[in-house]
């Protein structure tokens, strides 16, 4: 009966120190130390904590282990008689409070310190929608949608027979990473616009709910230069799994050149909606757009899933309501898992959507939507 | 307890004292340990429901891609996996018990409101039959997770009112089960039966019942508002219309912190129930595991929002809900610490029950250890919704609740059928389930730390190693229960005639009366001296 004990231990005391040593280090078994103050902190709470714990179970389970092996009826022992000791039971009740106090203020120190958003350079609003991310630079505009790469998400399409290990950071690439400079305080504003998504980079140790209606608040200080990966993590609807979160931190000189082009950009953007478009162009662009913000609900074929996303093949309103169809994808339907997707899309990228889907599948109308006409029913 | 029961009489003078022949005998039966056989086969079969459904999760996740199902057939699977085993499994498994076992400890003649406890029962499988056929509904089942945090949970398709409706259900048969057993514990205890002198079975069942019947109501009402919000017009939970979707979080988890010391109360009950006679040596500290259990209980309502740590309260907030969630650690270490002294210096022997208890005790409270880590705020930001949550609730719920529940079963089977059960089969059980649990839920603490999100139907490819050991460990655990229900129907069906005793250590009323124990026991009622 002391394989219990012992198959327990190896267990326990091996899992514990293959977690810590580095001997295993390639098969990452332990929290990342990351790359600030904050996480590197939170590292040695953690292992603190993971200690303290290991050695209470040792103290624990090396009792009963040896109650096991000695208190056995088969080694002929009679069983003491004694039951009660108030003594015994007020230590073991004071000691454990000594510990907790011990590791509970230190932790109440650390979490001030995590909370204090004050003084910081650079803000970044960033919202969650089903399922993507957008983030808005407040102090230079810069502005941009960030979601999972095409080569993940081909790879994750049922069928798509592409091996998961052939693809770069499968799952975790996105097509616009989030830039950051080093060294600065940055501080996010966190919303959501549909559910609730939560933003973690665990390189970085902060991790908050994007609520939609409310604005969260949080820091980091990168200090190494790199490229940082994370994940949404609050379920958030069928493609949870799918909205990866890249960070590159950059010297701040290249931060600066990141952001000068990004607004340069946005500026020819910009000028595209004024000027007529070929339907090929469209076509064009809107199957990428098409690809990008409505596959993961109305499928690339356009039919949907039944009783949850309407099928946009051989719809009446693709088919017939121009109004119709572009109001809802600008305004989206309250209520329903259909977004506005007025803020995330430019007129040409409507434009290009709606001439796509009017003329994908089976969609066979001829039209050709204008970037336009868009603009002009935004005004509205 | 040094009770001595005078046997009850079972030529008992009127007619009907046995059970009605056929059918019609379960459907109509308010026999106390009728209903505890019903709801303890209710549980088993939909323990393997819910497992098949763990199943299907963990063949997705076997490797990186998805390649069986669609995700979000996967969220409907971690959806309704969790609500099966939580309402369908361990809290039915607890009130069975309770029903066959609180009346024989205690030395009354039934609960003390049989009718009701008929219903509260036969409401069960209406209620899960209308969960689970959600599943074959347009849009599908609930997907939300088993938390239905809008407002992802008001997306959710034509399954949303049955499954609100399936809850309340649930909630009204839990709320009447734990009203039976408070009333029954209240006014059916034996004369010189005194508070104190009740075993802890009894003891930690008596504070679930309080703790059930203060926020099953709670669980209600927080889904009646979603019901509302989705086709009432309110907006509750709902920030556009000055509503606020933390809130439902709040209220759902003031339920939900109460409920997860109601899925593992009783089971610290059962093994203190087995420890001491296994170990042929009083319970340790019997007053202080009463007043540690009602500390517990009390604690439980004031450290909810542990749940709830990145959705952005304010400070003070965390701090004090860190604070008391680590407070819970004293008296759950006071229960720990107890039962190694119970068995220490006593005269152990290792039968199938107690390899259970063993194992219940040690893999809790590694499931202790990792809730100490989560309790820590600031580190709880890097565990919050990873696997290591997964791993942690698992190793207190399954080598946890699971192991006393199944701990338990062995420890009275031979009482309810009257037969041993085959010791070797019993522990072939134990030690298959053991080295599976730990295959299957250890490596979770691993790829959580490394940072893989819960609720993911596929993962980046850095975590496929440990998720395959995983999915491995799935299937070594499920078919080991296989063992489980053919031991079970063995012992029902005959083995070596068990003694009234059964075990040599064994105190209390209930190894008093004959194996199996009679249709009706304790009438009159037996009196403690
Ligand atoms: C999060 C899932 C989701 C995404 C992403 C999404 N939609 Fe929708 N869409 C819906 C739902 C749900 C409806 C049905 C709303 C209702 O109940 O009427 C809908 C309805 C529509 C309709 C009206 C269909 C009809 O026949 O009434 C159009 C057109 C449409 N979406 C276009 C788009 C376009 C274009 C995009 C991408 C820019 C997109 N949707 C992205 C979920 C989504
Ligand atoms: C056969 C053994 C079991 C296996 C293989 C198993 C496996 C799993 C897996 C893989 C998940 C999903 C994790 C995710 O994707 O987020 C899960 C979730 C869960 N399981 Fe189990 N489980 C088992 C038994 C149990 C039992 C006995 C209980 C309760 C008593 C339980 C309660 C839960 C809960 C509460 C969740 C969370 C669901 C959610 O995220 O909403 N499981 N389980
Ligand atoms: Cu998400
Ligand atoms: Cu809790």
């Amino acid at each position: 009966m002391n394989k219990i004990q012992r198959v327990m231990g190896i267990l326990f005391g091996g899992a514990l120190w293959t977690a810590t040593g580095p001997a295993w280090a390639e098969w990452e078994l332990n929290l990342t130390e990351g790359v600030t103050e904050i996480s590197r902190e939170v590292f040695d709470m953690h292992m603190t904590v993971m200690w303290i714990c290991f050695w209470i179970g040792v103290i624990v389970f090396g009792a009963m282990a040896i109650s096991i092996v000695k208190h056995r009826k088969s080694k002929g022992v009679t069983p003491a008689t004694f039951h009660e000791s108030t003594f015994a039971e007020i230590l073991w009740t004071i000691i454990p409070f000594v510990i907790l106090i011990s590791m509970a203020f230190p932790a109440a120190k650390m979490l001030i310190k995590m909370e204090d958003t004050s003084d910081a350079e650079i803000t970044i609003k960033v919202t969650g929608h089903q399922w993507k991310w957008e983030y808005e630079y407040l102090d230079s505009g810069v502005k941009f949608i960030s979601s999972l790469h095409a080569d993940s998400r081909e790879a994750a399409t049922p069928g798509s027979g592409i091996d998961p290990t052939t693809v770069d950071n499968y799952l975790l690439e996105v097509d616009n990473p989030v830039v950051l400079p080093t060294g600065k305080k940055v501080r996010f504003l966190l919303t959501s616009s549909d559910v609730i998504h939560a933003w973690w980079i665990p390189a970085f140790a902060i991790k908050k709910d994007a609520i939609p209606g409310f604005i969260n608040e949080m820091w980091t200080v990168v200090d190494e230069e790199g490229t940082y990966r994370g994940q949404c993590a609050e379920l958030c609807g069928r493609q949870h799994g799918f909205m990866p979160i890249v960070v590159e931190a950059r010297s701040e000189a290249e931060y600066d050149e990141w952001v000068t082009a990004q607004l340069a950009a946005a500026e020819v953007a910009a000028s595209s909606a004024d000027r007529e478009w070929a339907m090929d162009e469209l076509m064009e662009r809107g199957e990428k757009v098409y690809g990008t913000y409505c596959a993961a609900c109305h499928q690339a074929n356009g039919n949907g899933i039944a009783g949850v996303f309407p099928a946009l093949n051989g719809s009446p309103m693709v088919l017939e309501d121009i109004e119709g169809h572009i109001n809802i994808i600008l305004n989206g339907k309250p209520g329903t898992a259909m977004q506005a997707f007025a803020a995330q899309l430019n007129d040409a990228d409507i434009a290009a959507v709606v001439t796509y889907e009017r003329n994908a599948w089976e969609n066979e109308t001829g039209e050709i939507i204008q970037p336009a006409t868009v603009k002009s029913m935004r005004i509205q | 307890m040094n009770a001595q029961a005078t046997d009850a009489h079972h030529d008992s003078d009127h007619d009907h004292h046995g059970p009605a022949p056929g059918l019609m005998r379960w459907v109509t039966t308010t026999n106390h340990k009728d209903i505890g056989t019903l709801y303890l086969w209710f549980s088993l079969i939909m323990f393997f429901i819910g497992g098949l459904m763990a199943l299907v999760i963990r063949s997705e996740l076997f490797q990186p891609g998805l390649q069986l199902v669609d995700p979000h057939f996967f969220n409907q699977m971690t959806t309704m996996h969790a609500l099966v085993m939580i309402f369908g499994v361990v809290m039915p498994a607890f009130v069975g018990l309770a029903n066959w076992m609180l009346p024989m400890m205690i030395g009354a003649p039934d609960m003390a409101l049989p009718r009701m406890n008929n219903w509260s029962f036969w409401i069960l499988p209406f209620g899960f039959a209308m969960m689970l056929s959600t599943l074959l509904m347009e849009g599908g089942g609930p997907a939300a997770g088993w938390t239905l945090y809008p407002p992802l949970s008001l997306q959710t398709g034509d399954a949303f009112p049955f499954l609100i409706f399936s809850i309340h259900l649930l909630g009204v048969s839990s709320i009447m089960g734990a009203i039976n057993i408070v009333a029954t514990i209240m006014n059916l205890r034996a004369p010189g039966m005194t508070f104190m002198k009740m075993p802890l079975f009894v003891w930690t069942w008596f504070i679930t019942a309080y703790l059930l019947i203060a926020v099953m109501p709670v669980l209600a009402g927080a889904v009646t508002m979603l019901l509302t919000d989705k086709f009432f017009g309110t907006s509750f939970f709902d920030a556009a219309g000055g509503g606020d979707p933390v809130m439902f979080q709040h209220i759902f988890w003031f339920f939900g912190h109460p409920e997860v010391y109601i899925l593992i109360l009783p089971s610290f009950g059962l093994v203190s129930e087995i420890i001491p006679t296994f170990s042929r040596k009083r319970l340790f500290g019997y007053s202080s595991m009463v007043y540690a259990t009602a500390s517990i209980a009390f604690l439980s309502f004031i450290v909810w929002a542990h749940h709830m740590f990145t959705v952005g309260m304010p400070l003070a907030g965390e701090i004090f809900f860190m604070f008391t969630t680590m407070l819970i650690a004293v008296p759950t270490g006071v229960k720990v610490f107890n039962w190694v002294s119970t068995m220490w210096r006593g005269a152990m022997t290792f039968e199938t029950p107690m390899l259970f208890a063993l194992g219940f005790v040690v893999m809790f409270t590694i499931g202790g250890f990792s809730g100490l880590m989560l309790a820590m705020t600031p580190i709880d930001f890097q565990y919050h919704d990873t696997y290591f949550v997964v791993a942690h609730f698992h190793y207190v719920l399954v080598p946890g609740a699971i192991y006393g529940i199944i701990g338990g079963v062995y420890y009275w089977l031979p009482k309810w059928t009257g037969n041993m059960y085959s010791e070797s089969l019993g522990k072939m059980h134990f030690w298959l389930s053991t080295i599976f649990v730990n295959v299957l839920f250890f490596p979770m603490h691993f790829v959580g730390l490394a940072g893989m999100p819960r609720r993911i139907p596929d993962y980046s490819v850095q975590f496929a190693d440990f998720n395959q050991i995983a999915t491995i460990g799935a299937f070594g655990f499920g078919f080991s229960q296989i063992l489980l229900l053919v031991l079970v129907v063995k012992c029902i069906r005959g083995g070596e005639k068990a003694t009234d005793q059964v075990w040599e250590g064994a105190e209390g009323l209930e190894w008093t009366v004959s194996s199996p124990a009679p249709y009706h026991t304790f009438s009159p009622q037996p009196v403690i001296k």
